[in-house]
């Protein structure tokens, strides 16, 4: 890596669990009793039968982030980490984001939407509930021009992260 | 034929093998219970489980094999949670059962309810709740398999009451199928050739043996390769015994083996701090870099390029960086090393040596291990020392925790593997008394010895009767100094002699508590009596209890102030 080795940096795991009972507390334990952070996780299934698929994103520096892949891995119902730091991967999370849309903003909120491929999903008097796709950057974009007409909730789901080309 | 789950438990434990058990009953373990008559599998009642979790693990390190505990749900489950989390820190084999109330009333806050798996999930390589009947063999087969490969460690397996009485046909598994567990044991040949190459260019090489090599038997090979190579060999408390620390003339005559550096670290030997601290190459195997043994870690091994021989992964670079990661099974990587060794001899390696073991000759003869005897007053040194040259150091020594322990360390001289039991990593005062009945269940014959102190005998003194009922005729010697003599001594050098809560003035009597229990109770007051009362304690075949009234303030040393590099101890 050309990064300073104490440097903290953000990273992306992949995490192929057994799907059973018990697993995401094992890997929520595994961060909290070791001190490690975790800053967002999605967990759902894949498509083979008793398998899902995690993807954390965790902050620390080379030597945190090389010990949080070996803890994965030695979690017995973890079938494999892919870890992001070695491979090209694509990411993306989706926001619903409830903003204010009064007569004056309404055009304006269309607009934003427009331009992020954004999709209006729940119209109300006085809100518009929209979804978004994106990387980070995308999100934390369409979220900065929204907060100007104002942002009444935000949920995300966390990122889901493969890798590029082949099947990892 | 259909089998209940309390029936299937005890075909499974046949076919892994299993001798014995420690335990105590409870209402959600009745059907277990209630099937231990009908098996060939001895059980022994415990009188508090903490007591059955560390006689498992006490049975574990003098065997090798997967030592067993049972118990009830509730309560009965979390008292074994200081026994699972000691053979967990130690990485000692163990299947620990717990009974749960049926499921259908799991979450309800039922009578002797506790989420043991969520409880044990930090403190266990991994941990099984039982759902079903037709998951009982399958699980215990896996647990048995996980506690004793790659990295050994505690697995417990919580069987609801309903799964214990539901039926269904018994079928062994075969073959275990983890898909998420494929330990490397295969140390990695192009690693082991660069170790080697830097092995064989070191003037100052040491090896720094842990409790990797024991687990994994590989104690011979570790002899032979510091052989070959000439290295000297310091070993962490759970390495003790992995390397000879004796060895006989031609003469017969006993001296300390020249190759053999002691323990390291916060009270290790001068000669092995010092020998790590000016090391060009540290070939670490089977040890983790532990915070006791490193000091300070930037000072350790300031010099040495570090090889580090590890079964698991976690462990290599957790503390320390190394130059060399080798991960694989102890035993493998130190035979890969051996051929290597031996396939290409070092020219003049004595010779290239010498300065190397004679600076080592001369740090052991200008700071060796000492205390002195002296006056009417026992030494609690003088009292290892004398242990070990009674039983010619053919002995189970187990410890408790503290200056016990670390004195047991220093003066005893342990030659062979398993034969010092002593909770390492996480220091569980009350260890050694049932770690000793364990090993005494498995060696029936064998003089097993806890060496013990006035604080922390007293924390599991109620299995004191389980050895009695059981004739299991275990040694304990207490060196009785009325105080809780590490904490007091860490107040006397760095709490301005502020000693609070460490005195122990009002101790039971402890030869009066042992004839209360049935054993035999002896004292010594006087250094001259010290032998007698040992003497006379090997030669009853029944359990001891030793109170050895010694110094009240002597403190362990050398010392390494918490925080320190290991070369700035405190000799006095």
């Amino acid at each position: 890596m050309e990064n300073d080795n104490n440097e903290k940096q953000k990273h992306t795991i992949g995490v192929l669990v057994e799907n059973q009972p018990g697993v995401l507390s094992r890997v929520a334990g595994l961060f909290s009793g070791r001190g490690f952070n975790i800053e967002c996780l999605t967990v759902a299934e894949t498509n083979e039968p008793g398998l899902s698929r995690m993807t954390l994103v965790t902050t620390g520096d080379q030597h945190i982030l090389e010990q949080i892949v070996k803890q994965l891995n030695k979690l017995i119902n973890v079938i494999k980490v892919i870890d992001f730091r070695e491979t090209e991967f694509v990411d993306r999370e989706m926001a619903l984001i409830k903003v204010r849309a009064e007569a004056q903003t309404r055009a304006e909120a269309l607009r934003i939407a427009d331009i992020f491929r954004a999709k209006i999903v729940d119209v109300s008097p006085h809100f518009y509930t929209i979804e978004v796709t994106g990387n980070d950057t995308k999100i934390a974009a369409i979220m900065e021009l929204y907060e100007q007409l104002g942002i009444v909730e935000v949920a995300r789901t966390g990122k889901a992260a493969l890798a590029r080309s082949k099947k990892h | 034929m259909k089998l209940k789950g309390a029936q299937i438990f005890f075909e499974c434990l046949k076919k892994e093998g299993v001798e014995v058990i420690f335990g105590f009953p409870g209402g959600a373990v009745i059907d277990l219970y209630h099937e231990v008559p009908k098996s060939d599998i001895k059980h022994i009642l415990v009188r508090h489980e903490q007591g059955a979790a560390h006689m498992a693990d006490g049975y574990a390190r003098a065997t090798g094999r997967v030592g067993v505990c049972l118990v009830t749900s509730g309560p009965g489950a979390t008292n074994t949670v200081t026994g699972i989390a000691t053979a967990y820190m130690d990485s000692i084999p163990m299947v620990i059962f717990t009974g749960q109330v049926p499921t259908a009333l799991i979450g309800n806050d039922a009578f002797q309810e506790v989420d043991i798996v969520g409880i044990t999930r930090p403190c266990t390589k991994h941990n099984y709740l039982v759902k079903d009947v037709n998951d009982v063999a399958r699980v215990i087969k896996e647990a048995f398999y996980l506690a004793r490969t790659g990295r050994p460690g505690p697995v417990l397996v919580d069987l609801p009451k309903d799964v214990l009485q539901a039926q269904t046909e018994f079928r062994y598994p075969r073959k275990v199928e983890l898909p998420g567990y494929r330990p490397t044991l295969e140390a990695h040949v192009g690693q082991i050739k660069r170790a080697f190459q830097l092995i064989r260019k070191a003037r100052n090489p040491v090896i720094y043996a842990g409790g990797g090599v024991i687990s994994s038997g590989a104690h011979e090979e570790l002899i032979r390769l510091a052989e070959l190579i000439q290295a000297p060999v310091t070993a962490t408390l759970m390495g003790l015994g992995c390397f000879p620390a004796t060895q006989k003339d031609a003469d017969g005559k006993e001296d300390l083996n020249p190759l053999w550096l002691g323990m390291l670290g916060m009270h290790g030997t001068f000669r092995a701090n010092m020998a790590v601290s000016h090391s060009d190459v540290l070939l670490a195997v089977g040890a983790r870099f532990d915070d006791r043994v490193t000091g300070k870690v930037s000072g350790f091994a300031p010099k040495a390029k570090i090889i580090h021989i590890d079964v698991d992964p976690t462990s290599i670079s957790k503390n320390v960086e190394v130059d060399i990661p080798i991960v694989g099974d102890c035993k493998d990587a130190l035979q890969k090393l051996i051929d290597m060794a031996q396939a290409e001899p070092v020219e003049g390696l004595e010779e290239l040596r010498f300065p190397w073991v004679d600076q080592i000759r001369k740090w052991r003869e200008t700071y060796p291990l000492a205390y002195k005897q002296e006056g009417d007053v026992i030494k609690p040194q003088f009292v290892v020392e004398k242990i070990y040259e009674m039983c010619k150091g053919d002995a189970i020594i187990t410890t408790e925790v503290g200056q016990n322990q670390m004195w047991t360390a220093q003066y005893f001289h342990f030659d062979h593997p398993r034969t010092l039991l002593t909770s390492g990593g996480l220091g569980t005062m009350g260890y050694g008394l049932p770690a000793a009945i364990g090993a005494q269940m498995a060696y029936p014959d064998r003089l097993v010895i806890d060496i013990a102190g006035d604080g922390s005998i007293q924390m599991n003194i109620q299995e004191v009767i389980t050895a009695v009922c059981n004739n299991l005729p275990v040694k304990v010697a207490i060196l009785n100094n009325k105080y809780l003599g590490m904490v007091r001594q860490w107040q006397e050098l760095f709490y301005e002699k502020v000693y609070c809560a460490t005195c122990l003035e009002a101790s039971p009597d402890f030869v009066k508590l042992a004839e209360a229990y049935g054993a035999v109770g002896l004292r010594a007051t006087k250094p001259e009596e010290v032998e007698s009362v040992l003497r006379e304690a090997f030669s009853i075949k029944r359990p001891v209890i030793m109170d050895f009234v010694v110094a009240e303030e002597e403190g362990v040393y050398p010392m390494v102030p918490a925080g320190k590099n290991i070369s700035e101890m405190l000799l006095v």
